[in-house]
């Protein structure tokens, strides 16, 4: 009886929960319809087709003024995708060697590493990464004056670097390794399945680190084994030839590595920390060196617990680079920012620019969770 | 463990610390190694940023020609002293900043009150934030004695700190209901909750903040605007409320289903057992966790500068870079900002770490 009128209840409310959202969705749709119609601005993506008219001053792949508004917004996308690459790895590098700090013998070791996550961890980012930027464009010295690390120059325009001189050859050998890491990752789920089914156990690292280096060198080899390398050369009022990075990348790259850093390194600590000691001597014990008790006792254990929050922190990371719009780096929120203003169309902007943060979320997400899935502990 | 009665006696605390010492930085060669490098890296920097932060450095009410001479070679906090009231008043009327800096008391006083277990009850807490709302509200837009002042004009870290408490004062009952929701059996209220946080943990502040700043206003009725400083503080609100749900989600997910059934078994109805039996024990479990939240909420209020909200750092950033004489003098300024934000951050995840020793006992 009561069951009934609970379960009559649920729906009622879940009813009236429809009701008031479609309501207040209706509402909104009839006041945008109208304020719409009162600011003669038609809905739609059509304006991705129109000439963007703006220049972007970083870009990966060719774009100019006369480009569509289509290929500027693909031009942010890819700057927020490098520029999360780049801090990803950086991330991740800096954060294990705190994270293996905090628990050093050392005491002074662990104070400094303590220190620096304590302090990094409790400023907001958006204000590191201010800092950071007016520390690279105003207190460097100007072009002239660069500070030289061999061939290398920092400078207020950035971070000048020896580039390989464009070729075809270069091209194909960085396909190479897209090529090689995707055959890679093939390889080494094929071996896992072969171990799985009959227990035999294939090699994996020397043919993944084969492919890697073997792939994009045949492939730039077949391509003509270009040599040039573009070195970077003062001229009268800026570099001659070299690659110069951005001051506006070096800061965002630099202070999302720094920021996710302290907080890798808190869970590889913790990670770390939550193997039990016995494990250890237990390994030892069993006649394991140090690298093999690393392999096989530590590491399986210890990513079990440091790859779901590591997850977060990489899509943290992700979203964070939206911070690029305080000091001007023209990513995915920049650009769409830009778009938004001169086209007044900012449902359209700001939707797609959420889509694409979503699916870049449930991406990383998946991912990882293929990854968690295959390391956690399988029970009976 | 081996206890004894006859406890030896404690060595002196010097003998005590030269054991430490020789434990932690001098157990082995390779260690005593590491110890004389950091040591020899920590001088090198330390006596660099030492000169530049103290010796050389110009401290107190100075123009800024004198800090110019300094030529670099030592930090000019004359920029701090200079601009303190701008930096955490904003353009808040001059002869009228007493108010904001009462109103920063009052939010003070609220997070303490919040924080201090006896006023742990639903009606000392909901006086404590209702008085203090009142309060704050009053001192900043003025009325009833006091000049009035339009919220436009208020800036700085009361601005910060009414963001952080009411994003999270407001953000928790949607974020407990958010929470019951996702965990409910009724399918539409439960895809309703997960939509919600997943799409909202999916995208970044800077989004939902744009998203309040540029397109709220084409779905209001023609004529009704809402005030600039309220948009964004709604957006902090919806967007902290998804990560409160997932932190009071762990919470119901720690409790045993055996409270619930006993609670159902008692004749309870679904509130009543939610209210008297299942958040109770939920939420006290998770209350770090509902502070770390508050902490990331708080650091995450300085987004707003990029909806031109004028908040601490907004205001930080106006007082220097918007002066062409005190410009270069950012660093210092910056510094200032953060040591704010780290003393608010730190003194709360200290709080945050004695909480989680308290509540297990």
């Amino acid at each position: 009886m009561t069951i009934t009128r609970a379960r009559w209840r649920g729906w009622l409310a879940q009813a009236a929960l429809l009701l008031v959202l479609g309501g207040l969705l209706w509402a909104g749709v009839a006041n945008l319809v109208h304020n719409l119609h009162s600011r003669a601005i038609t809905v739609g993506f059509a304006y991705l087709g129109e000439e963007a008219g703006f220049d972007i001053s970083e870009t990966l792949v060719a774009y100019d003024a006369t480009s569509s508004y289509a290929a500027a917004f693909g031009v942010g996308l890819l700057n927020t995708l490098a520029v999360s690459a780049v801090a990803i790895v950086a991330a991740s590098g800096l954060g294990l060697a705190l994270g293996v700090a905090r628990l050093a013998s050392n005491g002074l070791l662990r104070l400094l590493a303590t220190i620096y996550v304590e302090t990094v961890r409790n400023v907001p980012l958006i204000l590191q990464l201010l800092l950071w930027y007016g520390m690279l464009t105003e207190l460097l010295p100007t072009v002239a004056d660069a500070w030289t690390f061999g061939p290398a120059y920092l400078s207020r325009r950035g971070l000048t670097l020896p580039w390989p001189a464009p070729h075809a050859g270069w091209s194909a050998g960085a396909l190479g390794v897209l090529l090689a890491l995707v055959l890679g990752g093939g390889w080494a789920a094929w071996a896992a399945r072969v171990e799985r089914r009959g227990g035999r156990r294939l090699p994996r690292l020397v043919p993944i680190a084969a492919l890697l280096v073997l792939l994009p060198a045949g492939l730039w080899a077949l391509w003509g084994a270009p040599v040039a390398i573009s070195v970077p050369r003062l001229a009268s009022f800026d570099f001659e030839g070299g690659k110069t990075v951005s001051p506006e990348f070096t800061a965002l790259a630099f202070g999302l590595s720094v920021y996710t850093a302290a907080f890798i390194a808190e869970i590889v600590r913790g990670g770390i920390a939550a193997v039990p000691r016995g494990q250890v001597d237990a390994a030892q014990a069993l006649g394991m060196d140090g690298a093999q008790r690393l392999r096989f006792v530590v590491l399986p254990q210890a990513l079990r617990v440091i790859v779901p929050p590591l997850t977060s922190q990489y899509l943290n990371l992700v979203k964070n680079s939206s911070l690029a719009v305080v000091i001007g780096y023209p990513d995915l929120v920049s650009v769409s920012n830009t778009t938004l203003n001169q086209t007044g169309q900012a449902i359209e902007a700001i939707a797609l620019m959420m889509v694409v943060y979503l699916a870049l979320s449930l991406a990383i997400a998946g991912l990882m969770n293929a990854y968690n899935r295959r390391v956690r502990l399988v029970e009976r | 463990m081996v206890t004894s009665s006859a406890a030896p006696p404690r060595p002196a605390l010097w003998r005590r610390g030269w054991n430490a010492l020789r434990r932690d930085c001098f157990s082995s060669p390779a260690n005593g190694l590491t110890t004389l490098v950091l040591v020899g890296l920590l001088l090198w920097g330390g006596a660099r940023l030492g000169s530049w932060a103290f010796v050389h450095a110009r401290w107190g009410h100075a123009d800024v020609a004198a800090c110019n001479a300094l030529a670099g070679e030592g930090a000019c906090w004359s920029v701090v002293a200079e601009k303190w009231r701008q930096m955490l008043f904003g353009v808040y009327p001059q002869g009228q900043q007493w108010r904001p800096a009462l109103a920063i008391a009052v939010f003070g006083a609220m997070l303490v009150g919040s924080g201090w277990r006896a006023c742990w009850r639903w009606r000392r807490l909901a006086v404590l934030w209702l008085a203090g709302s009142g309060l704050s509200g009053w001192l900043m837009a003025g009325g009833l004695g006091l000049a009035p002042v339009a919220s436009d004009q208020w800036g700085g870290l009361p601005i910060t700190l009414m963001l952080a408490v009411y994003g999270a004062v407001a953000a928790f009952p949607l974020g407990v209901l958010l929470a019951l929701g996702r965990r409910s059996q009724l399918p539409v209220l439960r895809a309703v909750s997960v939509a919600y946080i997943e799409l909202v943990r999916g995208v970044p502040l800077v989004t939902v903040l744009f998203m309040a700043s540029l397109m709220l206003a084409l779905f209001l009725p023609e004529g009704v605007s809402i005030d600039k400083l309220l948009r964004a503080q709604i957006a902090v609100i919806l967007f902290n409320a998804a990560y409160l749900a997932e932190v009071v989600r762990a919470g119901l997910q720690a409790l045993p289903k055996g409270q619930t059934e006993a609670a159902q078994a008692l004749g309870l109805g679904y509130w009543q057992t939610q209210a008297l039996v299942v958040l109770p024990q939920a939420l006290r479990v998770t209350i770090p966790a509902q502070v770390n939240s508050f902490i990331d909420n708080f650091k995450d209020t300085s987004l707003v500068v990029i909806v031109s909200i004028s908040d601490f750092l907004f205001a930080v950033k106006q007082a220097v870079i918007g002066d062409l004489d005190w410009r270069h003098y950012f660093v210092e300024a910056y510094l200032f900002a953060m040591a704010v934000y780290w003393i608010c951050c730190f003194a709360l995840s200290r709080y945050c770490r004695w909480l989680e020793r308290h509540l297990s006992r």
